[in-house]
């Protein structure tokens, strides 16, 4: 691996800006979903200044939508918290496929830049690293632009939501999925990886029929990290 | 426990949200903090960050509609002949687009 390479590690402000850029396309996208969430909140009944400040706070677009879901004149607490931790579960796997190199940083920095993690950006940067490029920039410059224009499509969303009632039409819902395919197709490709990904998928799509729902990511993810362990364990040793 | 979803209760509904939220960010790196980084584990962990993406699309291109799964598949094939993502991510969006439209 490039350990001696301290370059790879480096967050400054040019590195923050770059990813901001590189995010941004991407993030205008992300826009048209916050104002569904702002849209869809507002008809349920939230306060304009709650339904921002969660957005803002909370940052979580899947787990915003299935808050709505459950909301009535009373939530359950304990259901509401299972549901937000189910579908935030799958930060857990980001931070931890990202700590071989955060653990370079210091405690302060490691936890600054996991404050925005998101799909798009996490995928951006762990694509960064194991190219061998400096990936901090992405994530935290992308995590950046990608709360930025989920706020702001919220609070459009929440003043002017009537105009955008079917995202789908335009294909806008495939955003998402299209990114992260790209991003899967323009990783390392060899017989191993296939194998860890018929492992990954299988089990994910075991997981979403017969487990609980939203488990399907970390079910997934596991399986396909444990065959990735056990299998081929003599080549690529270095 | 139920929780009013008027005044103060909203505030506290907002907040939960923001502390799962940041719960899962930095939970993973700090649970990471006590696994040491040996061969196997960056085995596991390169094997897993493929696998959470797989794991996240598998679903999406199974019960999605028509549309869905070929919006994925020009992705897929785009990106294969281009190596460039944006182009790629476009092509999908447009095609499940033109998918739905007739």
């Amino acid at each position: 691996m490039t350990t001696a390479n301290t370059g790879l590690y480096q967050l400054d402000g040019s590195l923050i800006w770059s990813g901001f850029r590189q995010l941004a396309p991407i993030s205008v996208f992300v826009t048209v979903f916050g104002a569904a969430f702002g849209l869809a909140a507002k008809q349920k009944g939230l306060s304009d200044t709650s339904i921002i400040a969660m957005s803002a706070l909370a940052f979580s677009g899947y787990a915003q939508f299935a808050l709505l879901e459950q909301w009535g004149a009373q939530i359950p607490l304990f259901a509401m918290l299972m549901t937000a931790l189910a579908i935030n579960a799958r930060h857990l796997l980001m931070g931890a496929t990202l700590y071989p190199w955060l653990c370079r940083l210091t405690p302060a920095k490691r936890y600054g830049v996991m404050l925005l993690a998101s799909d798009a950006n996490w995928a951006m940067s762990m694509r960064a690293f194991s190219g061998g490029r400096p990936g901090f920039g992405l994530l935290l410059g992308g995590g950046l632009a990608l709360w930025f224009f989920w706020v702001s499509g919220t609070w459009l969303g929440v003043y002017f939501g009537n105009a955008i009632s079917h995202p789908e039409r335009l294909g806008l819902d495939m955003v998402m999925g299209c990114f992260l395919l790209a991003m899967a197709v323009g990783g390392e490709k060899s017989p191993r990886m296939l194998i860890i990904w018929l492992v990954a998928a299988l089990s994910s799509l075991l997981a979403y029929w017969y487990l609980p729902d939203n488990s399907h990511v970390l079910v997934g993810a596991l399986a396909g990290g444990v065959v990735g362990t056990v299998w081929g364990t003599h080549d690529h040793e270095h | 426990m139920n929780i009013e979803t008027t005044g103060t209760g909203t505030l506290a509904i907002v907040l939960i949200m923001a502390l799962v939220a940041l719960a899962t960010r930095w939970g993973g790196v700090y649970l990471m903090s006590f696994v040491p980084i040996n061969y196997r584990v960056k085995r596991f962990i390169q094997a897993m960050s493929g696998s959470v993406l797989v794991a996240l699309l598998a679903p999406m291109a199974v019960t999605g509609d028509n549309a869905a799964r070929v919006a994925l598949l020009t992705t897929a094939v785009t990106m294969l002949l281009l190596k460039k993502p944006l182009p790629a991510i476009a092509g999908g969006m447009v095609a499940a687009a033109v998918m739905r439209y007739f």
